[in-house]
């Protein structure tokens, strides 16, 4: 390539994606060139993973265009991503897996041409990695994994691959390996290829990055050479300006004995609201089940159990979909009242209709399916579940998901006013904002705490700073 | 909700029909013998389904495929235990529920400790208790004491004592099912295990206790049974293997889990005895018989199907 200006690989034109009232990207303008290595950084929920599948076609945009060099797809253009969530084959061998994504390799002997493809990937990016081209994916390490992964999205595959999208390609490996692959991240750039290289580790972002982009609130709000920002530049800009609210109580509030202290330093008083933050993935709901799950059994039930679940994955945790909402609502009740064993009907519908009322669910008789209520009526059940119990503490595995604003006000007053009856809640939020309105703060990385903030430390730019690593990524 | 969206109406009507059919071959002579027998041969039919279905409420994966070894093994021990002496009859009805808590408590714990699939947990267990009945009866036929093989074959208001011990285990599991804290708990959990371990439910005692009730039913199936053929035969359960699938199925529990229907299962139970008489007096043979029976099976369980997704 030569230094005059060269075409680039992909070109987006103000492209927005919106998903309901959902603007997930609002208005993107950017240019890939060969030789780009663009750091792409931003808070959860910033729009990285929409603007990635934008480009590698997952999906495609609401308004605005894509365009390619070459073709009309991103396919044909060379472009190729690795995802956080790995995507081989389990049950399928290293060289099978490149297979898949190679349709050029046809006819009987095909797998000898996919090994030497995929070992000579391996040897160039990761070299001494110790991975034969025949193992079966699911024997192999999660490091392993993500460097086939990264092996097979760098492969030629019978074209060439000229844009490779990396999205949090370090989080599972360690830092030698990690070093290997920003090397070859540089070489394949100086050779022009092009990159996107998504991480949390703003070390890497900085070492590897010839332009770093900050996506926020599904728009550009910063784009520079790398060496134009400071780590601090970069934090304030993917943090939000908006006005603080006013602190109402705060500092003086006092709050009972220590309830809740897990071996990973996690820890409640009565009458607390702890929040979880840091970015989404790194061990929040995991620290959430497994507190649930050691204070709850699967053989005893109790008519005043310690500890309730508010889920966030509605349909994964849960509701109950083949029932109504009396019922969804009365599950974690059914022994109050109960005689021989039998439900207390009465009991059931005064909690149903009494808790309908509290938190508005929007139905005419709690004998509906839940199923007919929206997403966000549904989570107002599966608060009601929880709240008409009589446990002390409530986890919350980021409950707020999808819920409309006006119910996000309603359930924060009514945890604020059931906080202050003594009751404690642990609630994991991928919204920084709900992380500020707690009394303290757990901020989770890479499955460990790595910062616990109270008072007037509360605060986006504390919660970002210690979401990302400062470190240089060594 | 209308008559026709519940899902046991399918399962009775079918029933019906073929009574009817069967009936107009013989221009309505015999009717009573024929509703007389199907109760006597649906009631084991009833039992067995009653414990499959509850297994099969515990959703996706759930079934227990001992229930034919467990009921010959029960069958077989409680008459040997009896050994045709007057008067043991409820030490028999014991031995056969011991062994059929036995058996459940087994399976319970082989999915439990080895994380085995129920298929095959439930499967293997079944080759132990069928060896343990072979091991046991060695060919002999022990009959019933007398007393007990006259109250499996007797009749009380004109109905056949097994049918009323089949009613009242249905509408036991009805109010456990309806009523009770238990019943709440499995059909939760059948729904989605997590989101019921989440909500407080004690899964796994739910889960345990159903894998008893299947096999203490399968005992008691075993025990009327051999009390009402005139004894143990290790091949007797064969049939209920299927069986007691088929009327879970056919009576309109959903086989994704957590949606019960205990009168479908009594309906599905009268039916699939009914069906075969019917062939029979057709005079079909025996190969075509059970095609047409697996036919007529497949029918039924489609129109129901159809009818709940239109919905």
């Amino acid at each position: 390539m030569t230094d005059q200006a060269p075409a680039p690989i992909v070109t987006l034109t103000e492209a927005k994606k919106h998903f309901g009232p959902v603007r997930a990207l609002d208005g993107v303008t950017l240019a890939i060139e060969p030789g780009d290595c663009i750091g792409l950084v931003g808070h959860n929920g910033a729009g990285k993973s929409t603007l990635v599948n934008l480009i590698n076609g997952g999906i495609s945009p609401s308004a605005g265009s894509i365009k390619f060099d070459q073709g009309d797809d991103a396919l044909s253009a060379g472009v190729r991503s690795v995802f956080q969530e790995l995507s081989l084959c389990p049950n399928l061998t290293v060289a099978e897996n490149l297979r898949i994504s190679h349709h050029e390799l046809k006819g009987f002997g095909w797998r000898r041409p996919a090994r030497a493809e995929i070992r000579a990937s391996l040897d160039e990016i990761f070299p001494d990695h110790g991975i034969d081209a025949d193992t079966e994916v699911d024997t192999l390490s999660i490091a392993e994994r993500q460097m086939v992964e990264i092996a097979i999205a760098f492969a030629p595959r019978g074209t060439e691959a000229r844009l490779v999208i990396l999205d949090e390609p370090t989080s599972a490996l360690d830092a030698g390996i990690a070093g290997q692959l920003i090397a070859h991240v540089k070489r394949f750039c100086a050779d022009g290829g092009a990159v996107i290289f998504i991480s949390h580790m703003l070390g890497e972002v900085f070492d590897v990055a010839s332009r770093i982009t900050v996506l926020k609130d599904g728009k550009i709000v910063a784009e520079s050479l790398a060496e134009d920002f400071t780590r601090e530049a970069l934090v304030d800009a993917m943090g939000h300006v908006a006005a603080q609210e006013a602190e109402t109580s705060g500092a003086l509030q006092s709050f009972g004995p220590e309830v809740v202290r897990t071996p990973q330093g996690l820890a409640a008083r009565e009458g607390e609201i702890v929040g979880l933050s840091g970015l989404a993935g790194h061990g929040q709901a995991a620290a959430l089940a497994q507190l649930f799950l050691s204070r709850s059994s699967a053989w005893r039930s109790s008519k005043s159990p310690d500890v309730v679940f508010v889920a966030g994955d509605r349909q994964r945790d849960g509701v109950l979909p083949l029932w109504s909402i009396l019922k969804n609502i009365s599950i974690s009740i059914l022994k109050q009242g109960s005689r021989f064993g039998l439900v207390d009907t009465n009991v059931e519908a005064n909690a149903a209709s009494d808790w309908k009322a509290r938190i508005g669910i929007r139905t005419e008789d709690t004998n509906n399916p839940v199923l007919s209520l929206s997403g966000g009526n549904q989570q107002k059940v599966l608060f009601a579940r929880a709240l008409a119990s009589t446990a002390p503490i409530v986890v919350m595995d980021d409950p707020m998901r999808g819920v409309d604003i006006g119910t996000k006000q309603d359930a924060y007053s009514m945890l604020r006013s059931e906080a202050a009856r003594g009751r404690t809640f642990l609630w994991y939020s991928t919204e920084t904002e709900e992380a500020c309105q707690c009394d303290r703060v757990f901020v989770f990385r890479n499955g460990v705490i790595s910062a616990e903030l109270t008072g007037a430390d509360i605060t986006e730019e504390k919660i970002l700073e210690a979401s990302f690593e400062m470190q240089q990524a060594s | 909700m209308t008559l026709l969206a519940k899902p046991w109406i399918w399962a009775w009507g079918a029933a019906a029909l073929t009574f009817a059919l069967t009936i107009g071959l013989t221009s309505g002579r015999g009717a009573g013998e024929l509703a007389y027998a199907a109760l006597s041969f649906g009631a084991f039919a009833a039992i067995v389904g009653l414990g499959q279905m509850l297994v099969i409420t515990l959703g996706p994966g759930n079934v227990d495929l001992s229930i034919p070894a467990t009921m010959t093994l029960a069958a077989t021990l409680a008459l040997k235990a009896m050994g045709s002496m007057p008067g043991t009859a409820l030490l028999g009805l014991a031995i056969a529920l011991a062994v059929g808590f036995g058996a459940g408590l087994t399976n319970y714990l082989l999915i439990l400790l080895l994380r085995l699939p129920p298929i095959i947990a439930t499967l293997a267990a079944s080759l132990i208790y069928q060896s343990l009945a072979i091991w046991s009866n060695r060919g002999l036929r022990i009959k019933p004491p007398e007393a007990l093989a006259d109250f499996a074959t007797g009749r009380f208001f004109g109905v056949p004592n097994v049918a009323w011990v089949g009613l009242g285990l249905a509408v036991l599991v009805w109010i456990a099912l309806e009523r009770s804290v238990w019943g709440r708990w499995l059909l939760a959990t059948g729904q989605n295990m997590r989101a019921a371990r989440l909500a407080g439910v004690p899964v796994e005692r739910v889960r345990a206790s159903t894998y008893l009730a299947v096999s203490v039913f399968a005992g008691l199936a075993g025990y009327l049974l051999a009390s009402f053929s005139g004894g143990a035969a290790l091949n007797m359960g064969a049939e209920y293997l299927l069986m007691s699938i088929a009327v879970v199925v056919i009576g309109g529990t959903s086989i994704a889990g957590g949606n019960s229907n205990v009168p479908g299962v009594w309906g599905a139970a009268l039916f699939m005895f009914l069906v075969i008489s019917m062939l029979n007096s057709y005079g079909a043979a025996a190969g075509l018989k059970n095609v047409l029976t697996g036919a007529i099976v497949i029918a039924i369980v489609i129109a129901a199907s159809t009818r709940k997704g239109r919905k």
